[in-house]
């Protein structure tokens, strides 16, 4: 599997890697849910350095997580996107969770 | 109508693991073009999301197949199409809207069709209910030398 968790403090960072679509997406969606229950990090960070290619399953599965971060009042940052990430994020309104937001 | 100078159909059974191999189909085809990097991400982007509709509406509780055909159309536009005997939509335009899901409960997050607009130049979407789901869609590739000459 294409996900990797790292512990630090109160931080969960969550490592992706490969191709993000429905077909992948599930079985992260199920890994990352378990670690974040457990944990319920204050703050998570989706580290997106190794992920090449991710469609709009890979915004339903960023929403969701969002969502489930959000039940304990946690925040979420994306860090690293590729160009092609960053397009898709666009499209969703997301990318302000990388923290560099064009300005208008 | 331009000619169409190349062609490629497949077909392919609507499971999961086969989103990627319709990708990598696509990005094969589409290389003779000389795309850029951007052009092969947003390609790969736009076939992604109308097979997994497919998959996930069209074909909801059976596996059926999946027909793509692409072409080259002249020297530099890529014809997708993307076929499915499947459930069909009721409400084409309703479904294209963005955000709009009928499958929220699986993180479904309603922006296939709005990827697929903006990643390509035009978009058409046919549905029938009850008949399938057809998506065309076509995409003018700058080639490398333009690009040198700007």
């Amino acid at each position: 599997m294409s996900v990797k968790i790292s512990n630090s403090g109160d931080k969960l960072i969550i490592f992706l890697s490969g191709e993000i679509d429905h077909h992948s997406a599930a079985e992260m969606r199920y890994f990352i849910d378990g670690e974040l229950e457990r944990s319920t990090p204050s703050v998570v960070v989706f580290d997106f350095s190794e992920v090449d290619f991710m469609d709009s399953s890979g915004i339903g599965l960023v929403m969701g997580r969002l969502r489930v971060i959000s039940g304990w009042g946690g925040k979420a940052v994306i860090e690293n996107p590729r160009p092609n990430i960053r397009k898709m994020l666009k499209l969703a309104g997301l990318e302000k969770l990388t923290g560099q937001e064009q300005k208008k | 109508m331009k000619d169409i100078t190349n062609s490629m159909k497949i077909t392919i059974p609507a499971y999961s693991r086969n989103e990627g191999l319709a990708r990598m189909c696509a990005t094969a085809f589409a290389s003779q073009l000389d795309p850029t990097i951007e052009e092969i991400n947003d390609i790969k982007a736009a076939v992604s999301e109308a097979v997994t509709n497919c998959i996930v509406h069209a074909y909801k509780d059976k596996i059926g197949d999946i027909q793509m055909e692409l072409r080259i159309v002249g020297s530099d536009t890529l014809y997708i199409r993307i076929k499915d005997k499947g459930c069909g939509i009721p409400d084409v335009k309703k479904a294209m809207e963005p955000l709009f899901t009928t499958s929220p409960e699986t993180e479904r997050s309603g922006l296939g069709f709005s990827v697929m607009e903006s990643f390509m130049d035009k978009l058409k979407v046919k549905s029938s209910e009850g008949k399938g789901t057809t998506v065309t869609m076509t995409k003018r590739l700058v080639t490398r030398n333009e690009q040198t000459d700007r």
